[in-house]
């Protein structure tokens, strides 16, 4: 019951702060939506067993992407968005494609329900093993590999980043 | 109890929800933060996949999704930047050629 209650809470504080990402005109009223959406997201992973992800989620997607958002809106003085022909055609044509795309999925996923079954708050603890300790036990020893690969990534990433916003008199 | 089925629909109303700012959305900031919406409505479709079957690699590939889109909202912020300096707006209609 308290399962319930919470997960309807906090999905409903999330779907709540997507609409109002779509809604809003001014960017920075959209990235804190998104930061709302993002915590909320947090807390249902928690409900979910997945405490790692949950705090992965609360430092990286709401601490430093979002701040990474904000920073570029600030620095680029970004003022609410114009509307132009191209975006009422895309609310003409678009809304009711993704609400029909949307009605198909829940109406498949709803209609198999049976065979999903449910989530139990503490199934994904296991006998001996924390959250993370499992998760430390797959990335450094089945997923070793790409787990290196996407540290090389991220450094091709930060390169390319400081490349391409840097003044082109400087380079 | 909460059925599996529900989280799955929460998701999937999220990412219709990413979908429709990134199309509605003119500004080239807040399509962006709709990319991230979708990546956070498949990432909780992997962790309730991973909860119904008891296993953690739902959870690790998460972890993975969340290191790409750092680096790629790093990436995509500074081509924004890059694209505001050679335009002067963040509004897309407007960067609709490729030579300046």
């Amino acid at each position: 019951m308290l399962h319930q209650v919470l997960f309807i809470v906090f999905g409903a504080i999330c779907v709540a702060g997507a609409i109002n990402l779509v809604a809003q005109r001014h960017p920075i009223n959209s990235a804190l939506s998104l930061v709302v959406v993002m915590g909320s997201l947090a807390l249902i992973y928690l409900l979910l067993g997945a405490e790692f992800v949950a705090a992965v989620q609360v430092i990286v997607y709401a601490g430093a992407i979002m701040v990474l958002f904000v920073f570029v809106i600030m620095l680029l003085n970004a003022g609410a968005e114009e509307r132009t022909q191209g975006s009422r055609i895309a609310v003409l044509i678009g809304g009711p494609g993704v609400a029909v795309l949307t009605g198909v999925i829940v109406w498949t996923v709803m209609r198999n329900s049976q065979q999903f079954g449910g989530v139990l708050i503490g199934s994904m603890v296991e006998q001996g093993q924390d959250n993370t300790h499992g998760i430390a036990n797959l990335l450094f020893k089945d997923f070793l590999l790409p787990f290196e690969v996407t540290s090389v990534l991220i450094l091709i990433a930060i390169m390319g980043a400081v490349v391409l916003a840097a003044r082109k008199e400087s380079v | 109890m909460v059925p599996l089925s529900w989280y799955l629909v929460l998701s999937a109303i999220l990412f219709a929800l990413g979908i429709s700012a990134f199309l509605i959305k003119r500004n080239i900031i807040t399509i962006f933060m709709s990319i991230e919406l979708m990546l956070n409505a498949v990432n909780l479709s992997f962790v309730a996949f991973a909860n119904h079957w008891h296993k953690l690699s739902g959870q690790v590939f998460v972890f993975f999704v969340m290191v790409v889109a750092a680096a790629e909202a790093a990436v995509g912020l500074a081509i924004i930047i890059a694209v505001f300096r050679a335009r002067e707006t963040l509004n897309v209609d407007r960067v609709n050629l490729l030579k300046l």
